[in-house]
């Protein structure tokens, strides 16, 4: 009898840390990986991306899970973080440093963070940010596909996206699963990739063969292929012209694992 | 002999308070990366903390800008005034190639002198937050080379910022009048 009312205490004990520590639940999926055409050639002429088998992040971080690792982790709360890390707007949307408030719902995707400040989260989480590769392969899918890009209702749908008025409140995570049973890749925040600063796309890629040689030492800089391709050009933009340090009410982002 | 002692005292102590004193918010030294030297020596990045720095990012094998950029940090240094107090760091965008030894013998084929030089590399992911931390953007590419900008950054004692460059293949006048005033040159 007393034996059964330790074991029930301890089941009890288990429960409570489970619901207490949720980002050790974060749920990641895993992503076969392969060859992939990129909007990025690999070689900046026609080379294929090649991708190992990896897990993603099933939903980008939400504000509840960003605000128990700021408890955890007190030197990324926004009054401590140093300015090299996040610019002053970090966590700005938040009621307090360690509080969420109206402007914050648990649910909702965490933005205004750093890129620094998303690495030390998924450092956290014994992840790290995916690589663009991964990202772009991943969100090339659909409820029923793998890549779904060449369907021009894909792409409709992800601009339809990027027109949407960005004072909206963002609606919580939780969309439908594609394939991979993977949620929000497109359509709720952009996303931090780990290799943000790796894409050095000119605006005109003409200056990439002559004064540019001096610039950008190796092979010819990347040149964008597949210029049809539009919706996924446009957040490579976005995320070439970030540095580090920005945070915009819109950027969020999610973790990845290698399998 | 007691006015010396008394100059030792306060150089000491104001050592020591610089030591203790806690980085600023602004400083490159809050990131918290090991660099390994070319002599296989191991330190924290911020263990560079004391003295003005230039600092770029290489690697051994590239062979059209790179040798720029290293000689672009030499060029400085000379139309600086060869200052005494300025140190030169390169870090590798290659840590898969760039072992201890590969950056031994690029120093030597380099002539650099390691009173002032340090090339140095880290691991992968701490690669990508220095070139982060710095602005450098790079990318590998399947033949193994890198694309990657260049630029040259002066941090003060303390490794804040105090100017950048991406002028290459000369000097650039501006970043050596700044290299000039950090260094009391």
């Amino acid at each position: 009898m007393r034996r059964r009312s330790s074991f029930a205490r301890s089941a009890l004990v288990l429960l409570g840390l489970m619901l207490a520590v949720p980002t050790l639940a974060a749920d990641y999926k895993v992503l076969p990986g392969g060859r992939f055409e990129s909007v990025l050639p690999a070689d900046g002429k026609t080379a294929p991306a090649v991708l190992k088998p990896f897990r993603l992040r099933a939903e980008p971080v939400t504000n509840a899970e960003f605000l128990a690792f700021v408890k955890a982790h007190p030197e990324w709360r926004r009054d401590r973080v140093p300015s090299v890390f996040a610019d002053g707007r970090y966590l700005s949307q938040w009621a307090a440093p360690d509080q969420l408030g109206p402007g914050a719902l648990p649910r909702q995707p965490v933005t205004q963070v750093s890129w620094f400040a998303a690495q030390a989260f998924c450092e956290s989480e014994h992840a790290r940010l995916p690589t663009w590769y991964e990202w772009e392969y991943a969100a090339a899918a659909d409820a029923t596909r793998a890549d779904a890009r060449s369907d021009p209702a894909w792409r409709e749908r992800v601009l339809s996206w990027y027109s949407r008025p960005s004072r909206q409140a963002l609606p919580p995570v939780g969309g439908k699963p594609d394939i991979h049973g993977v949620r929000d890749l497109n359509g709720l925040v952009w996303e931090w990739v780990e290799d943000f600063n790796a894409m050095m796309t000119s605006a005109d890629s003409r200056e990439q063969d002559g004064a540019d040689k001096l610039k950008f030492c190796g092979a010819g800089a990347i040149t964008m292929e597949q210029k049809e391709n539009y919706a996924t050009l446009m957040r490579v933009a976005m995320l070439s012209s970030l540095k580090a340090t920005d945070t915009t009410a819109n950027l969020g982002f999610r973790c990845a694992r290698p399998e | 002999m007691k006015r010396l002692l008394l100059l030792l005292l306060i150089l000491f102590a104001s050592a020591a308070a610089h030591a203790a004193s806690p980085l600023p918010s602004d400083s490159l030294y809050q990131l918290s990366v090991p660099l390994t030297d070319q002599d296989g020596h191991a330190a924290p990045f911020a263990a560079r903390r004391g003295t003005p720095q230039i600092v770029s990012m290489f690697y051994t094998t590239c062979t059209m800008v790179c040798p720029m950029i290293i000689d672009t940090m030499k060029a400085t240094r000379r139309a600086a005034g060869e200052p005494t107090d300025l140190r030169l760091l390169a870090v590798s965008f290659d840590p898969g190639r760039d072992d201890v030894d590969a950056l031994r013998r690029y120093a030597a084929a380099h002539k650099l002198d390691l009173r002032w030089w340090t090339l140095a590399r880290t691991a992968p992911q701490d690669t990508r937050s220095l070139a982060a931390l710095l602005g450098v953007q790079y990318r590998k590419l399947p033949d193994g080379e890198f694309n990657h900008s260049s630029a040259l950054l002066l941090l003060d004692a303390d490794g804040r910022i105090v100017a950048r460059t991406n002028i290459i293949g000369r000097t650039d006048p501006e970043f050596v009048a700044a290299v000039r005033k950090a260094t009391g040159g």
